[in-house]
């Protein structure tokens, strides 16, 4: 005991060396702290601010701002109902359009694609997903709106549209610009997100699964369909969801081509509202009162929700996260 | 019997298979076509005057968009100047001492989802902390705003970045008898230094075109002004306005505009691959 305290003996100047860099490591531990609750302190920051902010519009319409289609600056009657009705129409929609394309292109890059045009057409797919959202609004407000009101909506309307009940759907006015619009833009917009996710997860699927389904003489599709999918379902499902989060909080995108109105039509040709596009119109010319204070209670409405789907999305990723630990 | 289900399985096997190709032609030429519409469009408006005039008023012929590129390059730099440190050192601290703490955990799955938060949400938040406060739209905020956005990216690619280097170098340095914090700033963030640098290119890719924070916080200036503590003018916000607009030189600067905002967030993210391949 006392031989080994006395080899360790310290001279004055290194137990002033060590103690200053304990002060040093600690402070470095409580800076880089710091800036990590910072990402907590702003989500807490947003969510107390857009209370306070829309705590006017909910006290004066209560619940009921939720479920009110009313929408009205002169009278000062505001109801959420024809934003979140068009924010989750287009979101839905854009992601039934979605989802088929973006499982076609997962299993094209991870079955069937050549290895020399793998990693270009994956990239390609990336590219896609960085290109700014006021493009893909732009594109639809000038290039798709006006080919999809002259060629697809009328043949829409003569085809499903005379389909009695679903029929109602796919009437009325072809302006191009409208609800079915901006939810082909945002699928447009979606797909390389859910495609990226899904290749991911499929590319974990270990190759002895899929030999072993190949080698009793299973076909490409059926490995796919039987192997691939039940084993990455949670990560699909949650690419899926991550999916829907973006389509739900896109903004230009939108707001370019779903025209705008408040009203709720049984139609899909109809112009509509989304939470973000009423938020990106309005916001600017709101008077301080009532009419700001409910686009902040959209606002919070609109954050809530996609934090929910996100949330879910984060869940389900990290569940295939840890399958894929604790298979490989 | 045995013939019929074997032609049942290939005919579902071909007809999957070919709409998955399907699948991926029809990606691409969405592709193909956003991208030639950008390019013969935006070519059109291209000219000196483009680069050097700013936006022209309403209906008036010529002009350019040079106060909205110098609103927007202010912008976008001081916003990467303030966030990445802060995503750095956030991203130290959940790769290097994350393991076991709950905040880590928390912050870990709060930036996941703030990746991917409705950025017309975060310029409400700013709008209501910062621009209604002191009354007035400026560039400050809406580098405030862009910052809130960037740092997610920065924090979670330094993180998975700085996971990626190997322990025995960071055992080594310890075993020498180096600080931690200097392990963490000359090692290990040293040997992640090109993974770090696609995160940041990442993040200015991504925040050079949001343009749905900026309608609240910036705004839009029409003339040049490089006064941070004034309403900015930007490429995103002047896009948008001139865009749905009923004036055809606003539309074609317009046009103009996104092909340059495309061009760099493509550049930009292209760079980030050539990084990030030039270190794995």
């Amino acid at each position: 005991m006392t031989g080994m305290s006395s080899g360790i003996q310290l001279t004055a100047q290194t137990a002033k060396i060590v103690r200053i860099q304990r002060i040093q490591d600690f402070l470095f531990h409580k800076v880089t702290l710091f800036f990590a609750s910072l990402v907590l302190i702003v989500l807490a920051g947003i969510l107390i601010s857009l209370i306070i902010t829309s705590w006017p519009a909910l006290s004066e319409f209560g619940p009921g701002f939720f479920f009110s289609s009313e929408w009205d600056v002169v009278n000062q009657k505001f109801g959420g109902l024809t934003s979140i009705y068009g924010t989750l129409v287009t979101a839905v929609l854009a992601l039934l359009i979605a989802v088929p394309i973006s499982f076609g292109i997962a299993v094209f890059l991870t079955e069937m694609c050549p290895n020399w045009l793998r990693r270009p057409l994956g990239t390609a797919v990336e590219l896609l997903a960085a290109v700014p959202s006021i493009i893909y609004g732009m594109f639809g407000l000038f290039v798709f709106a006006p080919l999809f009101a002259e060629y697809v909506q009328p043949a829409l309307t003569s085809t499903i549209g005379q389909v009695p009940v679903i029929g109602a759907l796919f009437t009325g006015a072809p302006n191009g610009i409208g609800l079915l619009c901006a939810a082909l833009i945002l699928a447009f917009m979606v797909v390389p997100f859910i495609t990226s996710v899904m290749r991911d997860v499929f590319e974990i699927v270990p190759p002895v699964l899929k030999e072993s389904a190949y080698g009793i003489g299973c076909t490409t599709w059926e490995v796919v369909t039987r192997i691939v999918l039940p084993y990455t379902q949670a990560g699909v499902v949650g690419g899926i969801m991550l999916g829907l989060g973006r389509a739900l909080g896109e903004t230009m995108a939108v707001t370019f081509v779903i025209g705008n109105a408040h009203r709720i039509k049984a139609s899909l040709f109809a112009p509509g509202s989304s939470i973000a596009s009423t938020l990106a119109n309005e916001f600017g010319e709101a008077e301080p009162g009532l009419h700001y204070s409910s686009l902040f209670a959209l606002g919070l409405a609109l954050f809530i929700i996609t934090f929910i789907v996100l949330a879910a999305a984060k869940w389900m990723l990290a569940r295939m996260e840890k399958q894929k630990g604790a298979k490989s | 019997m045995e013939t019929g289900i074997y032609n049942k399985r290939k005919r579902s096997n071909k007809v999957g298979l070919t709409l998955s190709m399907f699948a991926m032609v029809l990606g691409m030429v969405v592709l193909l076509w956003i991208l030639f519409i950008l390019f013969t469009k935006g070519f059109a408006a291209l000219n000196f005057n483009f680069f050097t005039e700013s936006t022209p008023a309403a209906g008036s012929a010529g002009g350019g968009l040079a106060n909205a590129m110098v609103g927007s390059l202010m912008m976008v730099t001081s916003c990467t100047l303030i966030s990445t440190p802060i995503g750095v050192l956030a991203g130290i601290f959940l790769a290097e001492y994350g393991d076991r703490s709950r905040i880590a955990s928390i912050t870990r799955f709060v930036t996941d989802i703030m990746l991917s938060a409705p950025s017309i949400v975060i310029g409400l938040f700013v709008y209501a902390i910062y621009v209604a406060q002191v009354k007035h739209f400026s560039g400050w905020a809406g580098t405030l705003a862009l910052s809130l956005l960037a740092v997610p990216v920065i924090l979670k690619t330094t993180e998975n970045m700085l996971r990626l280097v190997p322990g025995t170098l960071r055992e080594a340095a310890y075993a020498l008898g180096t600080p931690k914090w200097k392990v963490s700033l000359s090692v290990i963030l040293r040997a992640a230094k090109s993974g770090v640098m696609t995160g940041i290119l990442l993040a200015i890719a991504r925040v050079s075109g949001e343009t749905a924070p900026l309608l609240f916080t910036a705004l839009n200036n029409q003339f040049f002004s490089s006064n941070m503590n004034k309403p900015m003018s930007n490429l995103p916000v002047v896009i948008y306005q001139f865009a749905l607009s009923p004036y055809e030189n606003w539309v074609n600067l317009a046009w103009g505009g996104a092909l340059l905002i495309t061009l760099t967030v493509l550049g930009l993210n292209i760079l980030a691959r050539v990084f990030f391949r030039e270190k794995s």
